[in-house]
């Protein structure tokens, strides 16, 4: 493909997929799309099913009807490590680290991959440590003694391990005090200057509007609205119509 | 004052000294075999009750090598690596399409593969027990007891495979993977790991160390194709009493549980000791089901 | 269900019982006894199944209730002369009860795979303890008696014959699947059901779920019992073999082949069982459980809710 094609194609492109869990019928036939570099915001109510659009995405979960697509090709029904490793990370909502595992350890579950040399996984921890110095102080530390705010940058330098293309990232402030909130920002803005895309579900809409080129609003298993964020930052009406805020 | 001396004086102290030596000795062979089952619950849910079986397989192949090339050592590691990928193979056909279901369906498709397995045993060996000899006999003194040397080499084997195991867990890329799957498998999968093939080696590995008890403890006992069924008992006791998934537990409950049943044959019959194990299942499960060796959960 | 097919159903009972009754008559003496001891294992299955089924608690302890009543229908007919068939069942099921009791109270306290192993512990406790107290229970030979005639004391009394014996055991199996399909409709059983689909939010809903549990159990032990009684009664010996957890795993291998939670289901899977180990041992010999073994294994994964659920399906289409 040239340089001019590639760039049309849309990173990651979600057609109209229909997820159930077990009998419950939670997306309705979403449809979205990140293009390469972009932040994307993904907004909504609770329960409108955020953050099970990300998990389809990722793999763990296998919709019904429609299409995910990766650079063009078709990855629905993949599995989710297999995705991992073509490029799509995932920041899930309870930060899920592996808490028996040390800081270190749980760096390595996505560094330790196939074609990647000594030198340059040795240049992606020094990076990330070098954002995250607080990581590096407890590198051999568990897992599970980390505050809150501590596992969400763990979780989110492990996903930088995987060298993605974009970072699906689900409630990155939940729980967490404002001082945080706004390293969770520089983290976003220092990805995207790295030109990774992400896909940005959260509750905190400032951060969001502040962060994101575009926005989607979705409401009961469908998305409503998209527009980019500029937009939403002078005309709030809309945020009040399907978020109550 | 001399009832007290009559007492300490009927105390058979060589006999628990030997039987604190056989305790130990058992002790590292059931935990060779937990350490297995536990790895294979913890990182799958499975129950594998064809466990006992893989031991079984374990011997028999260790006595058809030593009975072709004469090396005892040959045939501890050839039988290890076969069960193993016998373990894998199992895996791959039976139990994988099985995840996602009700746990009692793996706990059935392990069953039926005891059965199958057992009798397959019985069909290609027939059912009079194989002896092989120790690689090394003679005894030791110690103290005034003579104990034999082969006893002391299988505790000591046992516990550097379990050693070896445990390193590999612990600095392993690999041994970091199963971590990480035994934690939180939809996680592994997103970082990339490779979760089906994780159970798999998972399961090969349960199977290699079963394996590899079941060559060692071959010179001890006649090897036949029933020895597997009382052993997977026990194995699944010593899980549940070291806390499931646990393997330091696993390891201290088949030391704690092997040594209680050796001291028990002083006084009772062997199939009667092995009711010890029973009562202690029993009490652990009423009074700390988590496990004794697992500190109390909050 | 709808009148049509409540009318069905009681036209294919009264078949297949009008075939059973008439069998014995028309059969072989080998083929008789084997109809025999299907109806025999598959109350066992049966009772099985109100655990496994119903409440969805899985049991391996059948061979230890099963076991009991086998041996304390073996004390009675030898300890009391002339031996009595009512005794003999009623010491049955006063040992079964007995260790249901036991069972009971553990079964309230544990789930799932705990449950289940610490059944199948028990099963092996009462092996170990009938295989070593060889001066009450015979151990590994177990115990011969005479079979019992069947009467009314002070009325009449007559010795079984082959047909006989199968009408009775007919008579007990079929009043057994009566009232065990009674209560698995009534209240009682839903509620059972309702624990087995998600035992949190029967809790919630206020049931005290451990007395359920309870009841189930005891009924599940009383007519495991009771199908040892009438193994010990139709073969005139009790052995340690039966007490031995392979005969649970092979009592939950007739549920989950005939299909579990259906009661007949597990009859089905049993008479499967038993037909293909027939067959089989024409040609394997001892080796029979190989292929008998990778039927198994082949309908968990291919037809999970067994054969009743097949037949279920395919009917459907």
């Amino acid at each position: 493909m040239t340089a001019s094609a590639t760039a049309k194609v849309p990173l990651v492109e979600v057609e109209d997929i229909h997820t159930f869990y077990g009998k419950s019928h939670i997306l309705h036939g979403v449809s979205l799309q990140v293009g390469r570099g972009e932040v994307v915001g993904l907004l909504g109510r609770n329960g409108v099913g955020k953050s099970t659009t990300l998990k389809t995405i990722m793999g763990l979960v296998n919709p019904s009807r429609g299409r995910v697509r990766f650079e063009g090709s078709a990855t629905t029904g993949l599995p989710a490590h297999r995705l991992a490793r073509i490029g799509i990370a995932y920041v899930p909502e309870d930060r899920r680290i592996f808490r028996l595992l040390t800081v270190m350890e749980n760096l390595r579950t996505g560094l330790d991959r196939r074609g990647v040399s000594e030198a340059r996984k040795q240049e992606l921890l020094d990076k990330v440590f070098a954002y995250f110095p607080r990581l590096a102080e407890r590198r051999n530390q568990a897992g599970g003694t980390l505050s809150g705010g501590e596992q969400q940058m763990l979780a989110i330098a492990r996903a930088m391990m995987l060298e993605p293309k974009i970072i699906l990232l689900d409630e990155p402030t939940e729980g967490l005090m404002p001082r945080m909130v706004s390293q969770i920002r520089e983290i976003i803005e220092v990805l995207h200057r790295e030109g990774v895309a992400i896909l940005l579900v959260e509750q905190n809409v400032p951060l969001t509007l502040e962060t994101s080129q575009r926005v989607y609003i979705m409401e009961k298993g469908v998305v409503r609205h998209q527009c980019a964020a500029s937009e939403l930052r002078v005309n709030d009406a809309v945020i009040h119509q399907y978020l109550g805020v | 004052m001399e009832v007290i001396s009559d007492f300490f004086q009927a105390i058979p102290y060589d006999q628990i000294l030997i039987q604190t030596l056989n305790g130990i000795v058992t002790g590292m062979i059931l935990a060779l075999i937990a350490s297995g089952l536990t790895l294979i619950f913890g990182i799958m849910d499975v129950v594998n009750f064809a466990h006992g079986e893989l031991f079984m397989l374990g011997a028999y192949i260790g006595v058809v090598v030593l009975a072709t090339s004469g090396s005892f050592w040959l045939a501890l590691v050839l039988a290890t690596l076969v069960v193993a990928i016998i373990g894998a193979a199992l895996q791959i056909t039976t139990l994988r399409p099985l995840i996602g279901r009700d746990p009692l369906t793996t706990i059935l498709a392990t069953f039926g593969l005891s059965l199958v397995l057992q009798n397959y045993a019985l069909w290609q060996f027939g059912p009079v027990a194989r002896k092989i000899q120790e690689p090394i006999t003679g005894q030791f003194t110690l103290f005034y007891l003579e104990y034999p040397w082969y006893r002391v080499l299988i505790a000591g084997l046992s516990a550097a495979i379990i050693g070896a195991f445990w390193l590999f867990l612990k600095y392993g890329t690999y041994g970091i993977w199963i971590r990480a799957t035994t934690q939180d498998r939809v996680m592994a999968q997103a970082m990339g790991i490779p979760v089906p093939w994780v159970h798999t080696a998972a399961f090969a590995i349960g199977a290699g160390m079963a394996a590899a008890s079941g060559v060692l403890f071959a010179p001890l006992v006649g090897v036949n194709h029933s020895m597997g069924l009382d052993w997977v008992l026990k194995a699944f006791i010593v899980v549940v009493v070291g806390g499931m998934g646990n393997l330091g537990g696993s390891i201290a409950a088949s030391i704690f549980i092997s040594l209680l049943e050796a001291y028990a044959s002083i006084w009772v019959s062997p199939a009667q000791a092995v009711i010890v194990s029973f009562v202690v299942l029993i009490l652990t499960l009423l009074f700390r089901p988590t496990g004794l060796f697992v500190p109390t959960p909050k | 269900m709808s009148k049509r097919s409540t009318t069905i159903y009681w036209i294919g009972f009264s078949l297949i019982l009008a075939l059973l009754i008439v069998a014995p008559l028309v059969l072989p003496e080998f083929w008789r006894r084997f109809l025999t001891e299907i109806l025999i294992w598959g109350l066992l299955a049966m009772s099985s199944d109100i655990l496994i089924g119903y409440t969805g608690m899985v049991s391996f302890g059948h061979s230890a209730f099963f076991g009991l009543g086998m041996y304390g229908a073996a004390a009675a007919l030898l300890m009391v002369k002339p031996p009595n068939l009512w005794l003999a069942i009623v010491y049955g099921l006063v040992g079964s009860a007995g260790i249901a009791l036991f069972v009971a109270y553990f079964s309230t306290r544990l789930r799932d795979i705990y449950f289940a192993i610490t059944t199948l512990i028990f099963s092996q406790i009462f092996y170990v303890i009938i295989f070593t107290w060889t001066d009450v229970t015979g151990g590994e030979n177990g115990l011969t008696f005479s079979r019992p005639a069947l009467g009314i004391p002070g009325l009449f009394s007559v010795p079984f014959s082959s047909e006989t014996l199968h009408w009775f055991v007919l008579a007990v199996v079929t009043t057994s699947y009566l009232i065990l399909r009674r209560i698995t409709q009534s209240p009682f059983g839903m509620v059972l059901q309702s624990i087995r689909e998600n035992e949190g939010r029967t809790r919630a809903i206020g049931y005290a779920i451990e007395r359920y549990k309870i009841v189930a159990v005891m009924l599940s032990g009383l007519f495991a019992g009771l199908a040892g009684v009438l193994y010990a009664i139709q073969n005139r010996f009790a052995a340690p073999d039966f007490v031995y957890f392979l005969v649970s795993g092979e009592t939950v291998i007739f549920n989950v082949m005939g299909g579990i939670g259906t009661l007949v289901g597990p009859i089905v899977g049993a008479a499967f069982f038993l037909l293909l180990r027939e067959a089989f041992s024409r040609f394997f010999t001892e080796y029979y459980l190989i292929p008998v073994g990778v039927i198994f294994i082949a309908m968990i994964i291919f037809m999970p809710q067994g054969l009743l659920g097949f037949m279920r399906r395919w009917l459907n289409q």
